[in-house]
């Protein structure tokens, strides 16, 4: 079937980095941090652009960028998680940044910073030589790797930092662990696959997991599976109707998997309300009264 | 005056900055924008929904792109766009779907769809949009009175809305099971604020860009609410800093050979540290301890 190299490498580059991003998004997603996701994206592309400007490589940039950025949310957040608010503050700033950056970087080269910025955007999967997707594949196999190292204790300190905390688990520090995979496979999944596929290949196959089952490890599981299978699917509509470029294809399957993950609380919903005639807030409000 | 430069004279500097037709569309459609984006932005602030406001702006890349390619007169795309994604983002109260994961995930994938909608639709069209800058950072120096003359008239439709339903808005933000439970209508409010947050993203976009959207709807808010939890005074302050902010950085840009984005990310940051600095110390002062 495969005949085309390029479509192999999106294969082996895409395969990988979809289970690294199913397994960090699965965490994002409990912990309600898939806002830092989208902001480190935009920071890898921050980082590419003050890589090129400073004259060095836009690779190294954008890795050092992101990771230092994710280590400042780290630092932000304090003792606790870094809010949605200070997020959305430190996106402005930084791209207001990437900005200066761009418009250095466009009197200081004749080239045409605007089409750099935009390949650093969106880099495409399907434009992926041996050597970067092999790279690829091997980042986003080690940081599947520290994520099921730091699963348990993660969970557990994500869960209830209280009692985590009371336990002796070093909760602050895998906090910042965490922020720093998830900064690795933004850096990674934006150079190699581009910042579209990321935000979509960690938020909605993560959000499908969560949606479908409360079981820990079987969720990520299911959150790494549902990102492959639309790795696969999207491509294969992508190779078939040229007309649809890969990043779409992926996203819109994976979104779908999400979509219809919530269509069995949505009936359910619908069908209470019709039994009971009363509105569905009020049968689902009782559990949350009881935890607080 | 082909170069201007800054001198101590500022009625001279004044002069200098109107003396350009575009530079007096820019200064008033930056007007508009501020005060819309200091009072909506205020509200989503307040209601945690910066992430949201944030995809709402990222929602310029689809609808620039669709209306390219269905050939959608004006900013029709725009509005579109915005106002889909805004629908598909509201939050349905305390039930289980809405745990703040979910929801961030929700928001997550609407980004991705719109995004992924976008770069579809620029496929499709197999044509080359014209000024991928122009999309995130605006362009503030081509701005016709017609878009002037839409935007105020948007403004107009959104502020009237919201002084209607703003101070139960304002409750239901602040402390939304309580007004549930006085039967307030809490879905219905969050549907409107999201519709008025769409609206305001889309008219204000098309001026400012999709950068420049997001930082006045979150830093002058957010030093807003730092300097004061009086709901009626921070909202005012608001509507000032984004003033503030948008007018130093145009008067800023047309002096210097720097970018307007730059200037107004970093001016609306400026504020927020120095906010930040302020209320921590004055807190000190009163020897109460930091929150």
């Amino acid at each position: 079937m495969i005949t085309n190299p390029f479509l192999e490498h999106a294969l082996l580059a895409g395969t990988f980095i979809a289970i690294a991003c199913g397994l960090v998004g699965w965490f994002a997603v409990l912990r309600a941090q898939v806002f830092a996701a989208d902001a480190l994206s935009h920071f890898a592309f921050t980082g590419a652009i003050v890589g090129l400007a400073l004259g060095l490589d836009a690779r190294l940039g954008l890795f050092v960028f992101t990771i230092g950025c994710a280590l400042l949310l780290a630092a932000l957040g304090g003792r606790s998680r870094v809010d949605d608010l200070t997020i959305g503050i430190a996106i402005t700033w930084v791209l207001g940044l990437g900005v200066l950056a761009l418009a250095f970087f466009a009197t200081s080269s004749a080239g045409s910073g605007g089409a750099s910025a935009a390949i650093a955007l969106f880099g495409s999967i399907l434009g992926l030589d041996a050597p970067h997707a092999d790279l690829a594949a091997v980042i986003g196999i080690g940081i599947s790797v520290v994520m099921l190292v730091i699963a348990r204790p993660l969970l557990f300190s994500s869960i209830d930092p209280a009692a985590a905390r009371a336990r002796g688990v070093p909760v602050v520090l895998l906090g910042v662990l965490f922020l720093v995979a998830l900064g690795g496979v933004a850096a990674e999944a934006t150079q190699a696959v581009g910042a579209l596929l990321l935000l979509g290949l960690v938020a909605a196959p993560a959000g499908a997991a969560h949606r479908l089952t409360n079981h820990p490890y079987r969720g990520m599981v299911l959150s790494a599976a549902i990102g492959v299978v639309s790795v696969w699917v999207g491509l294969w509509i992508a190779n078939t109707f040229p007309n649809i470029p890969p990043g779409s294809a992926i996203i819109a399957v994976a979104s779908a998997a999400f979509f219809c993950a919530g269509a069995p609380a949505a009936m359910g919903r619908a069908v209470r309300r019709l039994h009971l005639g009363a509105p569905a807030a009020d049968a689902t409000a009782t559990p949350d009264i009881d935890r607080a | 005056m082909t170069n201007p430069s800054l001198s101590w004279n500022i009625l001279w500097d004044a002069r200098q900055l109107l003396a350009y037709p575009f530079m007096v569309q820019a200064l008033l459609a930056g007007t508009i924008a501020a005060v819309l984006s200091g009072v909506l932005g205020w509200y989503m602030v307040l209601r945690r929904q910066t992430f949201a406001g944030h995809t709402l702006s990222a929602m310029a890349f689809p609808g620039a792109t669709g209306g390219l390619l269905f050939g959608l007169p004006g900013a029709l795309g725009y509005y579109i766009a915005c106002v889909v994604a805004a629908l598909a983002m509201t939050r349905r109260g305390t039930s289980r779907g809405g745990t703040p994961g979910l929801q961030s995930a929700q928001i997550g994938t609407v980004q991705a769809v719109g995004l992924a909608a976008g770069f579809l639709f620029l496929s499709l069209s197999s044509g080359i949009l014209g000024g991928l800058d122009d999309l995130l950072f605006g362009s503030f120096l081509g701005i016709t009175p017609a878009q002037v003359l839409a935007l105020a008239v948007v403004a107009v439709v959104v502020l009237g809305t919201l002084a209607w339903i703003g101070r139960p808005l304002l409750f239901a933000s602040l402390d939304p099971e309580a007004a549930q439970a006085l039967g307030l209508p809490v879905r219905a409010l969050e549907i409107g604020f999201m519709l008025l947050l769409g609206l305001t993203v889309a008219a204000t976009t098309q001026i400012t860009g999709a950068l420049l959207v997001f930082a006045l709807l979150v830093t002058p808010p957010a030093t807003a609410q730092r300097l004061s939890s009086r709901p009626g005074w921070s909202l005012v302050l608001s509507v000032g800093c984004a003033l503030l902010v948008i007018w130093l950085s145009l008067g800023a840009a047309y002096f210097s050979i720097y970018p307007l984005g730059f200037f107004t990310t970093s001016i609306g940051f400026a504020l927020y540290l120095i906010a930040l600095a302020g209320t921590s110390i004055a807190r000190r002062r009163r020897g109460v301890q930091p929150a």
